[in-house]
């Protein structure tokens, strides 16, 4: 909200600069977004008096001048302005001065032989317009040697506030002039129009059919008015604060909108049909046309004001075109309501009608405020307009708004941390408008005033449906007991302002922190830097992406598309971060980065419920790996990707030695080049591979591309336990090399698993170290060489045993792939 | 049809079966519809017809046209399907082998992403004070979203939160995008019995796109429910943060009045800065940081908790934001663009974990 300072000192007698008013509003609550003070910039420039005009010696299109600037010397100032001439006044800054529309910053000058000591500028020069064809031309009796921002009005700084949404009441210049005063600023100043004599009857009454939409309505015509443009005073403070004046019926309105935050309506008589505007809910079918332009269909659950034939306004949010006030308007009716918020809140929001009423209706309006607020704006619409008044109609009556709050003193240090006192305390509520029904030493009660709908209010709670009945019914009257407390108590500190709270380190509950992640949630890290110390770049991309790159990676269920995405290209939860790390992949590539190796460890959206929400650890590599003197540079395959994938596995605590790789990994991925890495038959911890060819295609990744991922929650929770006792033999190990011939299509992992159980008590490790196929060979076959290491235990292995071991080893590896050793 | 017309198409689709690559199908194209093609000629010599039946008989021939174009495409993909196969087939390899011992890079060419840093940070520092780490779904439910932080469905906050939503679940209730990590504040109350000191780093969403706003970005919120705790804990827990994750011992701290439906009194709580330089500490210049406050009695008693025995406060900020002016990165949108420059230049290497001992 915007408001001059002009404007604010008519509610808040104050000496207060303006520094100090900012400072207050920042510190009670009522931030300051902006303040746009045009005088400041112009407080070295003056009203000065050209007495002489002369043409320079020196040059034909310069005058030198002689001016007064009520100094008592006449200064010579030289002057390029075709408009300047002996007589006039205008506005002279002097050395020193910072020019602010030309951003220069004058200095005493000899021009062309003539001494120059200040310039007479021009609007534009000033910053004030873009007039630049001569030098501000001042009237007569501009008063030489004042400040010219003061003569003209400039100095009146405008500031703009940003107003919470609980605070209905600061949406008026009166609040914010209340807060101030109340924080020490000043005085409020009495606000009790007179009332204006009714001289007839009112020509139009009201009708409330829902009362609980509109609880108190009042009204009241004035005839014989005279409509025109609003007085300039008016106009400029509309202007200030970026309303734009229409005519002085209709100003009145925004003035008290913003003045009291009382928001009225004034129909024209003459356009209402028939003798009764009605309050009701909106009919299916009905329309009008708002004061925007815009039609609205107002619906069942709209409050709407209409006349005999048609509905004429939004209740509280805009009024129609139809029934506005315009210049030959000659009979008002002036609406003053109270309408339930809520109600208010969702109508504006089903229509998508922003309103300078409907802000204030939503957050709540003075509860008394309607007959006063009337009687004011009747007579400032006879002050302006002329005409005589009616007498007041009104229908419902004034909400039952009265109530109290309770705050104990003990809490201001108990829960606000503040030494304030409870004198203090009771003097700031005063001064905010609350009064005192019940004082002791422990506490204080007071009635809330009509406009502080946030305090004391009483919402509904909306507590958890799984809570038992008897701990929910205990937290409930806990909050009715401590609410309004609280609400007192956020007043009590606001004023004083937070920063005179001291501040407390926390105590901790040990002194040695415990950890502060759980083991799942410390995998996550680990798998991070693992991959990361596997040389990828950690990326953070977006939960969503464009369905139909979404299902290329897997189902895209319309549970997960947003209703109402941002763009086009972020409409679909996705099934994996692969996804996006593919399309990182691609856009690097694009931009001459062909070989990356990105990570991401985000969300996989599987359905709605947290269950169906996984951490996913996935990367993708593409392109070839680096051109080195010691090593050719090859294209990325898919043993990198398995690499990443069972380096995480690892670096958690999975027992590596017990998983096994099927080939059933997802449709993107190369189906002869990928896999699934299993724990147990059913376990699904990760799936690496190439990517497949149609899906690189259709993703602009023109070279070779790997990814994996690995599902994190499906990891079993590390086991909290000692480590054996190491195995450490006395006995040298000896490693023993076997080469079998086996079908190509038998998983090498088969060999190893067999050769690995073929003597538990020796055997310790199993390497597969080559792997040929190649002409030498049979069709179809390959061969695989193992590597064996064999740990005596007893005593050294003879000869004979290590032959029996090796037997047992071929016939095992026989039996479980139908390999054969190689001659 | 005339005979001639059904002969050509019967033995075009012969050819178009036994063509087996897509060699063969080309030929096939050209001598159906080729500058001297079966169809072509007939095309050509539809003027040799009297007027009364050329009309019919070239209906007739551009239908066969349409018909035989259509055949030889689906034969296209058929066999370019097939190529694919074959050559799926032919690629195929023995996965089970056990990958290099070495990864392509090492930790050298590795980098931790900013924010993921950002938050290694926050825990350990929050983590001296006793928080520990929680954490909760993207997709939330409304209830706790806003209705049990006592946003109702009419308020006005919920205009400024910019809500993403997902069609209606079996409740007839639409899901929303979490728009704070607030809903994990109800989801710890619900799930254990305080004291409770948590600490929730997440993803959040809001639609809204520009130089300043991403739809998604990360905010860490604060909870603290015990006995006994002020606005001067929540004060004192805010400076001591603040001072050691920007490592600057005395960062000026400002604490505003404001509000939040979800606390009261509510503060939000500027650093001092220099806004021409972005230097932070000096300059006289405020930036806002935060918001925070007491947890209000309403979000306590939704979730259970008495608010006569039991007070608190929570705090809520971007990690984004915080993360920008620590390291001075100018702007927000390459946070998530993954683009191998930026991510090598504000990445952090893998092998200096945030830790306090060393220095965050």
């Amino acid at each position: 909200m915007k408001f001059p300072v002009s404007w604010l000192k008519r509610h808040l007698e104050t000496d207060a600069g303006l520094e100090q008013i900012l400072e207050t509003l920042n510190a009670i609550g009522l931030e300051v977004e902006g303040v746009e003070d045009r005088g400041a910039a112009l407080a070295p420039f003056r009203i000065a008096h050209v007495v002489e005009a002369e043409q320079h010696p020196n040059a034909d299109r310069l005058r030198a001048l002689k001016v007064d600037d009520g100094s008592g010397t006449l200064l010579s100032v030289v002057c390029g302005a075709p408009n300047a001439r002996a007589g006039m006044k205008g506005v002279l800054g002097r050395p020193g001065a910072y020019v602010p529309g030309s951003g220069i910053t004058l200095k005493v000058g000899e021009i062309r032989g003539v001494k120059s000591e200040g310039m007479m500028c021009s609007s534009r020069e000033l910053g004030l317009g873009d007039d630049h064809d001569g030098i501000i031309n001042l009237p007569e009796d501009a008063p030489v040697g004042v400040s010219y921002a003061a003569w003209a009005g400039l100095d009146d700084p405008i500031i703009e506030i940003s107003v919470t949404p609980n605070r209905g009441d600061a949406l008026s210049v009166r609040g914010v002039a209340r807060d101030l005063a109340a924080a020490g600023l000043g005085t409020l100043r009495p606000f009790a129009p007179e009332p204006v004599k009714a001289v007839y009857p009112s020509p139009l009454k009201w009708a409330v059919e829902d009362l609980e939409g509109c609880p108190w309505v009042l009204g009241r015509a004035v005839r014989g008015v005279k409509n025109g443009p609003s007085p300039q005073w008016l106009q400029d403070k509309l202007t200030a604060i970026g309303l734009r004046p229409i005519n002085a019926l209709v100003d009145v309105t925004n003035w008290f909108t913003y003045d009291l935050g009382r928001p009225l309506h004034v129909f024209d008589r003459a356009k209402v049909k028939g003798d009764t505007l009605t309050i009701r809910r909106g009919r299916e079918g009905e329309s009008f046309t708002a004061l925007n332009g815009k039609d609205v269909a107002v619906t069942p659950e709209d409050l709407v004001i209409a006349d005999a034939e048609a509905v004429e306004s939004l209740a509280g949010i805009m009024g129609g075109e139809h029934s506005g006030s315009e210049l030959d308007t000659t009979e008002v009716f002036i609406e003053a309501a109270i309408f339930d918020p809520v109600r208010i809140a969702l109508s504006g929001r089903r229509h998508d009608l922003r309103s300078d009423a409907r802000s204030r209706f939503e957050r709540g309006v003075d509860q008394a405020l309607p007959p006063a607020a009337l009687e004011a704006a009747t007579a400032m619409i006879i002050e302006l307009c002329g005409g005589e008044a009616s007498e007041v109609v009104s229908a419902g009556a004034e909400p039952k708004w009265r109530r109290t709050a309770h705050l104990r003193f003990e809490r201001i240090a108990g829960l606000g941390g503040s030494p304030i006192t409870a004198d203090e305390a009771v003097e700031g509520l005063e001064r905010l408008g609350f009064s005192i029904a019940a004082r002791d030493t422990a506490g204080v009660t007071v009635n809330v005033p009509s406009w502080r709908n946030d305090v004391a209010g009483q919402g509904p709670l909306a507590q958890s449906p799984a809570l038992p009945a008897d701990k929910a019914a205990k937290a409930a009257e806990g909050c009715a007991a401590t609410e309004p407390e609280c609400d007192l108590l956020e007043e009590v500190l606001r004023l004083r302002g937070l920063d005179a709270v001291p501040p407390v380190s926390l105590p901790v509950p040990s002194p040695v922190p415990l950890p502060s992640l759980t083991a799942r949630q410390s995998r996550t890290v680990l798998a991070r830097r693992v991959l990361a110390a596997r040389g990828m770049l950690d990326c953070v991309s977006f939960g969503f992406l464009d369905s139909r790159t979404a299902a290329l990676f897997g189902e895209t269920p319309a549970a997960l598309r947003l209703e109402n995405p941002i763009a086009s290209d972020l409409d679909q939860m996705r099934p994996t971060p692969l996804a996006s790390l593919a399309l990182a992949a691609a856009r690097n590539i694009a931009r001459g980065y062909p070989d990356v190796a990105l990570a991401e460890i985000g969300g996989a959206y599987g359905d709605i419920t947290p269950e169906g929400q996984k951490s996913v650890a996935a990367g993708i590599r593409t392109g070839f790996t680096p051109r080195h003197w010691s090593e050719p540079a090859r294209a990325v395959d898919a043993m990198d990707a398995k690499g990443d994938a069972l380096a995480v596995l690892a670096a958690l605590g999975v027992p590596m030695a017990a998983l096994t790789v099927t080939m059933d990994a997802p449709g993107f991925y190369h189906p002869g080049r990928s896999g699934v890495i299993k724990q147990g038959p059913k376990t699904v911890l990760a799936t690496f591979g190439e990517l497949h060819p149609a899906l690189r295609a259709k993703l602009d990744l023109p070279g070779p591309a790997v990814g994996f991922e690995v599902f994190l929650d499906q990891i079993p929770d590390p086991k909290k336990r000692k480590k054996a006792v190491p195995d450490l033999p006395a006995f040298q190990p000896l490693k023993r090399d076997f080469a079998f011939l086996v079908d190509a299509g038998v998983p090498a992992e088969n060999l190893v698993r067999a050769a690995r159980g073929a003597e538990r008590n020796l055997i310790v490790d199993v390497a597969l170290f080559d792997r040929y196929a190649g002409d030498r060979l049979p069709e179809g076959k390959v061969s695989l060489a193992l590597e064996v290491t064999l740990q005596p235990r007893e005593a050294s292995l003879t000869d004979a045993e290590i032959e029996a071991v090796g037997s047992k080893i071929v016939a095992a590896v026989a039996k479980a792939t139908g390999a054969v050793l190689r001659g | 049809m005339s005979d001639d017309l059904a002969r050509l198409q019967t033995e075009t689709e012969a050819a178009l079966a036994a063509a087996s690559d897509p060699r063969a199908l080309d030929a096939v194209r050209v001598a159906t519809l080729g500058k001297s093609g079966a169809l072509t000629a007939l095309l050509k010599a539809l003027g040799g017809f009297p007027p009364d039946e050329r009309k019919e008989r070239g209906a007739a021939v551009n239908r066969l046209k349409a018909t035989l174009e259509a055949a030889i495409e689906a034969r296209r993909v058929e066999l370019d399907a097939a190529a694919l196969e074959a050559r799926l087939a032919a690629e195929r390899m023995d996965v089970s082998l056990p990958p290099r011992p070495f990864p392509p890079a090492g930790a050298e060419n590795g980098a931790i992403h900013p924010i993921a840093r950002t938050i290694e940070e926050l825990t350990a520092i929050f983590g001296a004070m006793g928080f520990s780490v929680a954490e909760g779904p993207d997709i939330e439910g409304d209830w706790y979203n806003f209705s049990a932080l006592n946003i109702p469905d009419h308020h006005p906050a919920r205009q400024d939160h910019d809500t993403f939503y997902v069609p209606a679940g079996p409740d007839g209730k639409r899901p929303v995008l979490r728009t704070h990590t607030s809903p994990v504040q109800i989801r710890t109350m619900l799930s254990q019995e305080p004291p409770v000191r948590v600490i929730v780093p997440g993803r959040t969403y809001r639609a809204d796109h520009d130089a300043t706003h991403s739809p998604m970005f990360h905010q860490v919120e604060g909870l603290l429910i015990d006995k006994g705790i002020t606005l001067g804990h929540l004060k004192g827990c805010l400076i001591d943060f603040l001072r050691a994750f920007f490592d600057i011992r005395d960062l000026p701290v400002r604490f505003r009045s404001s509000y939040f439906p979800f606390t009261e009194p509510s503060m939000e709580v500027d650093i001092g800065w220099n806004r021409k330089t972005g230097e932070l500490g000096k300059g006289g210049d405020w930036l806002e940081i935060l918001g925070s406050g007491m947890v209000h009695p309403k979000v306590l008693a939704n979730c259970g908790i008495d608010p006569r025995e039991w007070q608190g406060f929570a705090f809520g900020m971007g990690i984004e934001r915080i993360t920008m002016l620590k390291h001075g990165i100018p702007d927000l949108r390459p946070f998530y663009e993954s683009d191998v420059r930026w991510l090598k230049h504000y990445g952090t290497s893998p092998l200096s974990p945030a830790s306090l001992a060393e220095g965050v």
